[in-house]
Parts: structure tokens; C-alpha cells; sequence
């Protein structure tokens, strides 16, 4: 079984107050590390982007004129988004971290890009302009146990790249 | 042999810098370069920034100014040209004549590169250009095979830089007008083929159809590998056969060629690519500049391992080896 596909089960059982504080907590902690993350979006500041991972029975939107995110189980997005960006998990924050180049996953039919395009590459240049790295941006919600988390992350993202990444492009 | 690299972004540029190019071309955000897309290219500041980057690990910079002037909006090419010359940018790479002309005369001390935008293919256009602008290079449009360059090399008066790597525009550099068709917006004076305002996606059943304007520019059955929503790269029915009319869905590779271009006269090969991502010019510049080092077997196996970053996952020599027609 996939790494991403083991954490479904969990995610279709918490409640979605629960998943939606967590997103929220690591979203807001990521824009406190890179505050001027979404700057050229420029225009498309005020859209709204969903996020899909396919293992999860979640999906993320993202609205950065407020710099919020809502998380709803997928079929319960009650209004329509701006634009879409759908693929594995752990290929969703590979390309979040700029480790792996969108085109090429588009060439490759690995990501699906659907809605607004303008808005969908303002985004994906926004965020590639920034050096996001997830174990260590996140590191220091984990309190003193910081140092372990971020050794954890690191571990498991080289995991998720060898064992996942391989099967992209 | 210079490895002269693209950049969309300033961590893209750091990439560049950090995996060897020589020199980094790059073009701020506004219409003023043949890349002008949403959330794409630099500020005066991240240039100026960027600038200094490269300057303190002995990189080039090279501004390009590549799009044709509009009537009456010529100060807003001026202004770019003026910021960039007081940014002390290496070179300007530059297809309009009127913007060739007006920095000959206000920076003679401008070095000056004509863009494969600017379309000049023979000897007698390029000296033109040499003598009335003070060119120092051009980067030949993607139209000419190496038998080609080898004859117009001893003949000209400039250096001579030739894309080896990335995306495969139809041969009519600096004069097509397919995207212009379609959405009244082109490279040459929008700064954008195919503007992302015009492209839609859509999935049928398995199939991914693309969409730009009103036309529909393929369809990408399950698992197919896609390309761009160009229409020099569309399938098209044309009377009874379904295929690619123009060109297929293919990068550019021609390192395989890199002895015969050295001895063609060829003194730089650029990499296409300033829309991409920082992981692919990381990847592309450190593969290229191993393989600028490597003998002829291990260039082979290094470079097939980009076949995957390629669009439709294939790679083409193109013109430079031309065996069609």
C-alpha cells in the first residue's frame, strides 16, 4: 500500500473540525515562516484554489486574499473554486517544497490542472520562488520535541521521494 | 563552451547559478520579454539582488528584451533597457531593431545579443545587424541544420549561441502568429503564446482535452503523455488522417550533436525553459554542464534521463539534423 493511502483511513474517521484545525495550524505556521508567499499572485490573490490529494478523502482550499484554508471532505465543497490542482499527496508537497518541476508531471499526466490557469500558474511560480521545506518550517509546532520531528520529517520525506517519486514522470 | 541557463524566478535563478551556468538569462515582469506569465520573471529588485548573486560566483547575467515595441509604447521597452543597463546587466538580448537601435545609441557600451526572436538566419541579415547595432552574438533561430551554422559561422562577425535543450517553438521564430490567431495575443508582442487566460482543461471520460479559445487542440487519451496547449503542437483532422499537423509534442535535444556544433564555430548553447520550475533548470543545468565534460557514451546516458522532464516525455533533434522532406 502507498504511504498516502495509509493515512485515508485515519482522515475518513477524525472529525472534520479536528483535520480542519491541523490544516489550518501547519497552513497559518507556513505563512509566519514565508510571509510574503503569495505576493505574485498578484490579481489572482483573490481566487480560490483546491487542493486534492487522490488517497485522501480530503480536499484543501486555499483563498490567499485571507490567507485561510478550509479543509471539507471531497463532494461537500459547498462553492465553486476558481481552480483545481489534483495528484498524489506526496506529489502535492513535493511540488509545495519546489522538488519536482509541475510541467513535467502535466506531461506526465500525474497532476491535473483544471479552472482558472492563469491562476494556476501564478501559484505554482508563487510558490516556487519560495525554498518551503516542510520538516523544518514545521519543526517548531512540535515544541521541545522539535529536533526529533524535524530528524522524523526528514526521514520520511527521503522515504516518500524514493519510494513514491520514482513512480512520477 | 558556454551553458547559458533560463530563469523564471529568483530561487530559479539561485539553481542556475548553484548547478554551473555561465550565464543566466532572465527578463522582468511586464511585456517586455517573450515570457510574460502570470506570476513569472523579476522586479527591478530581485534582478538587482540577482545581479549580485551571479556576479560574486563569476555568472553572467543577460537581460532579455525580446518582444517587438508597440507604436507609441516604446518607453516602457526604454525603461527596461535603462534599468537593466544601471542593474549592470552582462548583456541584453534584444529581437526588435527600433530597441537595438536605441540602445546602440544611448549605451554604446551595452553588450547587445539578437534574440532567436529576431529571426536572423543568414549571413547577410546578421552582419546587417553586427555593423548597425554593434552585436556581439546571435542566437540562431531554431530553423538551420549544423551543416548550416558550420557554413555561416566563417562568415559573420559575432559570436554564435544556439538552444540545445527545452522547448521546440514552430520554425517561424519571432513570426508566428498561430497564438495570435486563436487569442489575439502573441509572443512576439504580448510576450505570450498561448496566454493561460485562453486555456482550459477538461477531462472526458479518461481523456484529457485542451482547449485554447475556442479551439480544441487535443485530446489525450488515458496514460498518453500530454504537451503544451499550443496550436503548432495541436492534432488536427486534415482530410482524412488525425494527427499533429505542425510539429509533434517534443522538446529539443541536440547535446547529442555538441562536437559537430563546437566545430560549426558554435560558442554557447542555451537552455529553454524560463517557465519551468526551479527543479527543472536544477536538473537540466547540472546534467547539461556534467555532459559538456563527458565523452560521447556517458553524454548519451546522462541525457536520457531528462527525456522524462521533456514535453511528451520525447526529445527531437529538430532542424539541426534534418532528415524530413
Amino acid at each position: 500500500m502507498k504511504l498516502a493511502a495509509t493515512l485515508a483511513v485515519p482522515i475518513s474517521i477524525l472529525p472534520l473540525g479536528v483535520l480542519e484545525q491541523t490544516s489550518r495550524m501547519l497552513f497559518n505556521r507556513l505563512l509566519k515562516q514565508h510571509p510574503g508567499l503569495f505576493e505574485r499572485l498578484g490579481e489572482h490573490r483573490t481566487k480560490s484554489f483546491a487542493f486534492i490529494p487522490n488517497e485522501l478523502p480530503i480536499v484543501f482550499i486555499v483563498r490567499p486574499s485571507d490567507n485561510s484554508i478550509l479543509t471539507r471532505r471531497k463532494g461537500q465543497i459547498s462553492h465553486p473554486v476558481d481552480a483545481s490542482v489534483e495528484g498524489p499527496l506526496f506529489m502535492l508537497l513535493a511540488l509545495l517544497e519546489g522538488r519536482s518541476d509541475a510541467d513535467a508531471l502535466f506531461f506526465s499526466r500525474d497532476l491535473n490542472v483544471t479552472g482558472d490557469m492563469e491562476a494556476v500558474l501564478a501559484m505554482r511560480n508563487a510558490l516556487d520562488d519560495f525554498a518551503i521545506d516542510l520538516p523544518r518550517d514545521l519543526a517548531p509546532l512540535a515544541g521541545p520535541f522539535a529536533p526529533l520531528f524535524l530528524r522524523f520529517g526528514e526521514r520520511f520525506r527521503r522515504h516518500a521521494l524514493a519510494k513514491e517519486g520514482q513512480e512520477w514522470n | 563552451m558556454e551553458l547559458i541557463c533560463p530563469a523564471g524566478t529568483p530561487a530559479a535563478f539561485r539553481e542556475a547559478v548553484d548547478a554551473g551556468a555561465d550565464a543566466v538569462y532572465c527578463g522582468f515582469r511586464d511585456e517586455t520579454n517573450a515570457r510574460n506569465f502570470p506570476g513569472l520573471n523579476f522586479s527591478r529588485e530581485e534582478l538587482r539582488e540577482a545581479v549580485g548573486y551571479a556576479r560574486s560566483r563569476g555568472t553572467q547575467t543577460f537581460v532579455a528584451l525580446n518582444t517587438f515595441m508597440r507604436a507609441g509604447d516604446e518607453e516602457i521597452w526604454y525603461r527596461a533597457a535603462a534599468d537593466a543597463v544601471a542593474l549592470g546587466v552582462d548583456a541584453l538580448i534584444l529581437a526588435d531593431f527600433g530597441l537595438m537601435a536605441h540602445v546602440a545609441e544611448i549605451y554604446p557600451a551595452q553588450r547587445l545579443h539578437v534574440s532567436v526572436q529576431a529571426s536572423a538566419s543568414n549571413v547577410d541579415a546578421i552582419n546587417f545587424l553586427v555593423e548597425a547595432f554593434n552585436a556581439k552574438r546571435v542566437v540562431l533561430p531554431r530553423t538551420l541544420t549544423i551543416a548550416d551554422i558550420a557554413r555561416i559561422a566563417p562568415k559573420i562577425r559575432c559570436e554564435i549561441e544556439v538552444f540545445v535543450f527545452g522547448g521546440l517553438c514552430v520554425m517561424a521564430e519571432g513570426r508566428c502568429s498561430l497564438s495570435s490567431y486563436a487569442t489575439g495575443l502573441s509572443p512576439n508582442m504580448n510576450g505570450v503564446c498561448s496566454p493561460a487566460s485562453h486555456v482550459h482543461y477538461r477531462k472526458e471520460a479518461d481523456a484529457l482535452v485542451s482547449e485554447l479559445g475556442d479551439y480544441t487542440i487535443n485530446r489525450f487519451s488515458s496514460g498518453e503523455a500530454a504537451g503544451y496547449p499550443t496550436l503548432c503542437k495541436g492534432r488536427f483532422d486534415v482530410g482524412d488522417t488525425r494527427g499533429y499537423a505542425f510539429e509533434d509534442p517534443v522538446s529539443l535535444d541536440v547535446m547529442g550533436e555538441l562536437d559537430a556544433l563546437t566545430a560549426a564555430g558554435v560558442c554557447a548553447l542555451k537552455i529553454e525553459g524560463r517557465q519551468r520550475g526551479k527543479a527543472y533548470v536544477s536538473e537540466v543545468v547540472k546534467t547539461l554542464k556534467e555532459a559538456l565534460s563527458a565523452n560521447p557514451q556517458r553524454r548519451a546516458a546522462l541525457l536520457s534521463r531528462l527525456k522524462g522532464l521533456s514535453e511528451g516525455q520525447k526529445t527531437t533533434s529538430g532542424a539541426y539534423n534534418k532528415r524530413w522532406r
